[in-house]
């Protein structure tokens, strides 16, 4: 079972629709998912789910970046997690990474740093961010735009981020994360 | 949070204003009228039934004109929305983009420029399963417009009800045409929805049709008694 999580605020409800719905039906192609809010997250109720998707948000939701406080969970979580756009962003910040302003907005030329199991070479890519991580020494980098950093493995664990959203363009990438830890 | 719903008349931005006024406010509704048909943002046929689908739904409508040059009517888009903001207050816009990665670029630029919320209720959803969300919400959609083989002049004017939604799922799969017309295939126009507190009665119309390519004209209506 895999857990998608919705990064959107409790305020905008329809972050869910454009987010976290597409996650859905890319991932339960493969496995059921289930979906809780961030805040209804804990390291108590991890322990039915196989592996973990953070989900992206609406351009002007950065509510997850102020409380990485409640993704303290990611620190020990030993679970493969990936994390979308915010989700991404929320995985740096929890491990050290700090934001720079990097606006992106439509499809976007990425191209592969580092050999990895969910893509390769130079590819295309829908972007939706004002924001970029810039990661700290825990992660390499997997790939880049010609702005900033792309995606990234958190060393020696299965913690993954993309800044692009995979379930627009690139669903193979949410299905080969799957696939790699069946 | 106050929406304005970026509102062709046709099925999808009228689903995405259902689903808009279930979890906020829609203020307003946002048309733009564009005089080119091949217009890569902007849904034409029958764009003058909104005003009698605004009156049908009670909510005020900016109606603005383009020329519809690709660069120009994003202009008037942004144009129209920073009015909407301006007079309805209106914190963020709905769309009924689905598939259309060019669309949906486009709109959130805009609104990102204009700092209001972009919200795209349809984005990525299953083609066949909103058709029959329309039937089964007991929307009445007809066809205003065919614009691919084999489509023609006989589809023009029809309803979309289940058995159509089957045909059309027979020809995606036949000719790889999009089931629900996101690749511009065919156009609808909204004559009745659950949030019309009336509907639109068709008097007086004409199909004009070349081949693969017609348009359904709806040429006087009037709101009725639902």
């Amino acid at each position: 079972m895999i857990l998608v999580v919705n990064m959107n605020s409790t305020e905008t409800p329809f972050g869910f629709d454009e987010f976290v719905l597409p996650i859905v039906s890319v991932a339960e192609e493969l496995e059921k998912c289930d979906v809780k809010h961030y805040l209804e997250v804990n390291e108590k109720n991890l322990h039915c789910y196989d592996k973990i998707i953070l989900s992206g948000s609406a351009l002007k939701n950065t509510v997850t970046l102020n409380q990485t406080e409640r993704f303290k969970w990611l620190k020990d979580c030993s679970k493969p997690v990936l994390g979308i756009c915010a989700g991404m962003q929320t995985v740096g910040l929890v491990f050290s990474g700090r934001m720079e302003t990097c606006r992106e907005i439509g499809m976007t030329e990425v191209s592969t740093s580092k050999a990895n199991i969910l893509f390769s070479s130079s590819f295309k890519v829908y972007s939706l961010h004002n924001y970029a991580l810039v990661p700290s020494a825990e992660f390499e980098v997997l790939a880049e735009s010609a702005k900033c950093v792309q995606a990234i493995k958190r060393r020696q664990k299965d913690i993954y981020g993309v800044l692009f959203h995979p379930e627009v363009r690139n669903k193979e990438v949410i299905q080969r994360f799957i696939q790699a830890f069946p | 949070m106050r929406l304005g719903v970026l509102f062709s008349g046709g099925k999808d931005s009228t689903l995405a204003l259902h689903k808009a006024a279930e979890k906020a406010e829609v203020a307003c509704l946002i048309t733009l009228v564009s005089e080119n048909k091949e217009s890569y943002m902007f849904h034409t046929p029958n764009i003058d039934v909104t005003a009698l689908q605004a009156e049908a739904l009670g909510l005020p409508l900016i109606k603005k004109a383009t020329a519809g040059k690709p660069e120009e009517e994003l202009k008037d888009l942004e144009a129209a929305i920073a009015q909407a903001v301006k007079d309805f207050e209106i914190e963020g816009v709905a769309t009924g983009a689905v598939e259309s990665v060019y669309q949906a670029t486009r709109i959130q630029q805009i609104c990102n420029r204009l700092d209001v919320w972009c919200v795209n209720l349809l984005w990525k959803r299953n083609q066949k399963a909103l058709l029959e969300e329309i039937v089964a919400e007991g929307f009445n959609v007809i066809i205003s417009g065919v614009f691919a083989y084999p489509l023609d002049r006989t589809w023009l004017g029809k309803q979309i009800d289940q058995d159509m939604i089957e045909k059309l799922v027979a020809l995606s799969e036949e000719y790889g045409l999009s089931p629900s017309g996101e690749g511009g295939e065919i156009e609808t126009t909204v004559l009745d929805a659950p949030l019309f507190k009336k509907k639109i009665e068709i008097l007086d119309s004409e199909a004009e049709a070349q081949g693969n390519s017609g348009v359904f004209r709806i040429k006087q209506a009037r709101l009725t008694e639902k």
